[in-house]
């Protein structure tokens, strides 16, 4: 690969590329992320690939055939998309490939079978504009994620990619840039929302020459990996980011810190960083600006605590994550003492489409205070698991029902959680809330980084906020008191109730060891540990006082308040739950009822699940 | 010079220093459990909180020993929030370190005469990290430091097994809080000989003074010399 | 597996590319042999002159490093939100019961080391259980019980053949 030198050069490299392409040319899209992985699509890629060669189509392997980022619509993968028709095929496996090939790619033909079909209407769709899952969506970020080939910087700088960059070099003086990030109203999409432009101002405006920007990309939120479809699908976008973050700053060094449970986001993240190296977008006297800036990765060690700021800069020392009391601040002192702008990787991203798209673009979508898009993993009983993007102000209830499909089964939805171990729930009852940091915050829930999840009538709430609860205790660094002893005092109360072992104090002593924990503790992490909890006791006050005065728990989750019987009508003496049973508890013979015996019975849902009749139930 | 109120008091204090010198300084008692003068504050403990009161803005809690003066701030020592979440971190300190006197009289001190949730183990060991910053920031040996984390975390040296490195000075004994700790897990190592005898009576005949026990390690060779 | 000095020495040379690399150090070590042994963290400590007792701090501080050598079979249950809603408690009490040991241990004939890992990001595909390096989703209790036996089988013609 050539360097690229100067902004002309890069013009010129890239109506080079646009002119190669043939827009006519048919282009199969094949879903590389993890989870399409998983159910098999790398073979699919590979199926395809031996099937263009084998059948001669005019369609070449190397660039029409690609393994792409995620397209976000994971509950129905592996997808496959054809273009330029836009045809979006479902489960598609290696046996279907000859078909679509012979079909689709040569004979203009649809696969009916391979269709999405809408559960609501019952109608098949064709288009994937046309799927509601994406025509809900505003998708600035991920709108190459399904399109472009992340191992591949000619397709990212085909679409314009480092356009921004360049503009910014040459045109823009790095307060002007400032000032555009600030009118954009860019707000870190980690989770707190403060002001972007601001941060980099403030950062700025420190004295001394070495300055850092770090890429938070540790997303530790169980539930949420946004961050990691990003990085995995167009990790140019976020180099992107950080260099003109740099250049405004005043940094020439730039860390991503992302967790080692991401190897293949790790993988792309590196070959971006060499073919940037290569081309000149990274290294020194970038396209003959004269602006330097290098990139690093490191690689987090399995602590979400990590993922807060300052726990985060000390693991890059290569030191325990304990937190660092704030002040001084980490644009004030960072990285080895040095102002520091840490910013997650979708604010990063957002960087180059406010450059390239407009400051107006960006800032006439959202609502006042919370501009542009948001991506939340919406995930758990949802119909759509995926990605999705919106615009900032959409309702939650046009979220999940009209984009996620509502609730799977027929079940009711009960709780939606925003912001992970650190959010809080929402009942169903403000649906209509609409998504932005203020109004989020207002019902006892945060923005987060963007885990959505949602909990339907089957949940029980006391045992939701147990796990959350279980989940902190376990990551709380142990430096500070009230997080390290109050979230274990917290987690015990909470392990209690859901065993039987209530008291009538329990939800009282929970409220104010949550507040005072909440206003005492080191870090974000102890500080937000007790949200989940508070906020199910808000709304769901009447689930806690059932496991505690009656010994119930309404949805049937907590084994110890729980049992387990036959329903006598259904069961028809197959004898498969008693053969499967671990413990033995079921007795009755081939066409008998069959019997629990409680005493046995470890509520462990072996039966439930091998029961074909749904003969079991829960009470 | 900076300017702010504490407690309604005007206070003047030069710049660079925190708001527990600003008590200190001028007589106002802040309970404090890992803050000690002779070592970078660590802001572990959480009992030095004050509140931060701002006229467009909610009040929040900071702990002095880490907050920095700034010009114009306000602050209560003694507010009625200070206090219930001073009385709840004792509470949980109380929960952990039910049978250590020092931490029960602190707790009664502050209003608290039981916990109502207890650690299924006892542990004097308030992880309030002095051991552990005595060692590598006044004698600069770096013997123990906190392994594991959340309520696993300990003092221990590497590997759990005897140190190779300590010299038997005993500062961790001495700045201990609790009394807890105990040169013995450290070290098989005896000290050197000749000024373990002098240092063995010094240490005894300060120790007995618990109001001293906090402020003498200051300076460590004045134990040596007898 | 037998360890080389020279082998970590070479590693820790590698990962010394100025100041804070003594958890790259460490992640690559820990990568070669699947456990930190006592020897790499006190050849660590020397060579980037970082004092033993925090580098003992930093390895067992984060989860990724592990300080007894694992099972020939690693297990790893997601426990990540959308896995808990799908029911992976149930799997991992399973795989608890059937190999007589908890998440973070080893069985003690050292073939399987049961874990368990929070969130890998593939939710849609929920509850996932990685066996070896290898993603299986959407697992129930007799997937589980399909794949341990699997292994299991496979050791025991292993043991034949020896």
């Amino acid at each position: 690969m050539l360097k690229i030198d100067s902004p002309a050069h890069l013009d010129t490299w890239r109506a080079e590329l646009v002119d190669a392409t043939d827009p006519e040319r048919q282009r199969i899209a094949v879903c590389g992320d993890t989870s399409c992985r998983v159910y098999g699509s790398e073979k699919v890629w590979s199926a395809f690939t031996n099937e263009i060669s084998q059948q001669g189509v005019d369609c070449s392997v190397d660039y029409d055939v690609k393994l792409t980022g995620c397209h976000g619509f994971c509950e129905k993968g592996p997808l496959v998309v054809i273009r330029p028709q836009g045809i979006f095929y479902t489960h598609v496996g290696v046996k279907d490939v000859p078909e679509i090939v012979s079909e689709t790619v040569v004979g203009g033909r649809i696969i009916e079978r391979l269709l999405y079909t809408d559960p609501n209407s019952g109608e098949t769709i064709q288009q994937e504009e046309d799927v509601p899952f994406y025509k809900h969506q505003l998708r600035l970020i991920l709108n190459l994620n399904g399109i472009l080939d992340p191992s591949y910087i000619e397709e990212y700088i085909t679409f314009g990619g480092y356009g921004s960059l360049s503009q910014v070099l040459f045109a823009l003086t790095p307060e002007e840039v400032i000032e555009k990030v600030k009118m954009s109203g860019l707000r870190g999409r980690g989770g707190a929302g403060f002001p972007t432009g601001l941060k980099w101002e403030l950062c700025r405006n420190q004295p001394g020459d070495v300055k850092y920007v770090i890429c938070n990309a540790d997303e530790g939120d169980p539930g949420a990996y946004m961050d990691r479809s990003i990085m995995e699908g167009n990790p140019h976008r976020v180099l992107e980011g950080m260099i003109i973050g740099g250049y405004a700053i005043g940094a020439n060094h730039g860390y991503v810190y992302i967790r080692n449970e991401y190897p293949r986001a790790v993988k792309h993240l590196q070959r971006a960083i060499d073919q940037a190296e290569e081309c000149g977008f990274l290294g020194e006297n970038i396209l003959g600006s004269g602006f330097d800036f290098k990139v690093r990765i490191k690689l987090g060690s399995g602590a979400f605590v990590c993922g807060e700021e300052t726990a985060l800069m000390q693991s890059i020392e290569g030191r325990v994550g304990e937190p660092r009391p704030r002040p001084p601040y980490p644009t004030e002192s960072g990285l080895w003492g040095k102002p520091t702008n840490i910013n997650n990787v979708k604010s990063w991203a957002s960087v180059p489409i406010i450059f390239g798209k407009g400051v107006e673009l960006f800032a006439n979508i959202g609502t006042e205070n919370s501009k542009g898009t948001a991506i939340f993993s919406v995930v758990g009983n949802i119909n759509n698991t995926g990605l999705v993007e919106v615009p900032m102000g959409i309702s939650l209830r046009e979220l999940i029902f009209d984009i996620g499909g509502g609730i799977p089964n027929g079940k009711a939805l009960k709780a939606v959680q925003i912001g992970g171990p650190s959010g809080g729930c929402i009942p169903a009852k403000h649906l209509d809330v609409p998504v932005d940091y203020e109004s989020l915050n207002e019902l006892g829930a945060i923005m987060g980084s963007g885990g959505m999840v949602i909990a339907d009538e089957d949940t029980c709430m006391v045992d939701f906020a147990r796990y959350f609860m279980a989940f902190t205790q376990e990551e709380s660094c142990g430096k500070c008191v009230p997080c390290r002893l109050g979230t274990k005092a917290m987690l015990a109360t909470l392990e209690r109730i859901c065993a039987g072992d209530g008291q009538p104090d329990d939800v009282d002593y929970l409220i104010e060891l949550g507040n005072e924990i909440k206003s005492s503790s080191l870090c974000g992490l102890g500080q937000t540990a007790p949200n989940p909890v508070l906020s199910s006791i808000r709304y769901f006050r009447d689930e806690y006082e059932a496991h505690i005065m009656d010994a119930t728990c309404p949805a049937g989750v907590c084994k110890g308040l729980i049992t387990y019987s036959v329903i006598p009508e259904n069961c028809t003496g197959c004898m498969v739950c008693l053969r499967n049973c671990p413990t033995d508890a079921i007795s009755g013979g081939k066409q008998e009822i069959h019997v629990i015996d409680v005493e046995k019975c470890t509520r462990c849902g072996m039966c439930r699940s091998v029961c074909k009749f749904d003969a079991i139930k829960v009470i | 010079m900076i300017h702010l109120t504490i407690d309604e008091k005007p206070i003047e204090i030069p710049e660079g220093r925190t708001l527990l010198d600003a008590c200190h300084e001028h007589g106002i008692h802040i309970p404090t459990l890992c803050y000690h003068h002779a070592l970078e504050p660590y802001g572990a403990c959480r009992l030095c909180m004050v509140e931060i009161l701002h006229p467009s803005q909610p009040s929040r809690l900071v702990a002095s020993c880490v907050y920095p003066c700034e010009e114009g701030l306000i602050v209560q020592t003694n507010s009625a929030a200070v206090q219930r979440n001073r009385r709840m971190t004792a509470e949980l300190l109380l929960g952990s370190a039910y049978n250590t006197p020092e931490i029960v009289a602190l707790a009664e001190e502050l209003g608290v005469k039981e916990a109502r949730f207890q650690m299924p183990e006892e542990d004097s060991c308030v992880l309030c990290g002095l051991c552990v910053r005595a060692c590598d920031e006044i004698v600069g040996v770096r013997a123990i430091s906190l392994i594991h984390r959340g309520v696993s975390k300990k003092v221990s040296t590497p590997f759990e097994v005897s140190s190779s490195s300590c010299i038997g000075c005993r500062t961790c004994e001495l700045i201990c809080p609790t009394g807890r700790f105990s040169l013995n897990e450290i070290t098989a190592f005896q000290g050197v000989p000749q000024w373990d005898s002098k240092y063995t009576r010094l240490y005894r005949q300060v120790f007995e003074d618990s109001d001293l026990r906090p402020y003498f390690v200051q300076d460590v060779s004045t134990l040596r010399e007898g | 597996m037998q360890i080389s000095i020279n082998e970590i020495h070479d590693i820790i040379t590698r990962e010394a590319l100025g100041e804070g690399s003594l958890i790259a150090a460490l992640e690559e070590i820990q990568e070669r042999y699947r456990y930190l042994p006592p020897e790499a963290i006190i050849l660590a400590s020397e060579q980037l002159g970082v004092p033993l007792s925090q580098t003992y701090a930093v390895a067992t501080f984060y989860n990724a490093f592990s300080l007894k050598p694992k099972g020939k079979h690693n297990l790893c249950v997601c426990m990540g939100t959308a896995c808990h809603v799908r029911g992976s408690p149930q799997l991992l009490d399973r795989l608890e019961t059937n190999l007589g040991i908890e998440a973070g241990e080893t069985s003690r004939d050292r073939l399987f080391t049961l874990e368990t890992i929070n969130c890998l990001g593939a939710c849609a595909l929920g509850p996932i259980v990685v066996t070896d390096g290898e993603y299986s989703g959407q697992m129930t209790i007799q997937k589980v019980d399909r794949i341990l036996k699997g292994i299991v089988r496979a050791e025991e013609k292993l043991d034949a053949q020896n």
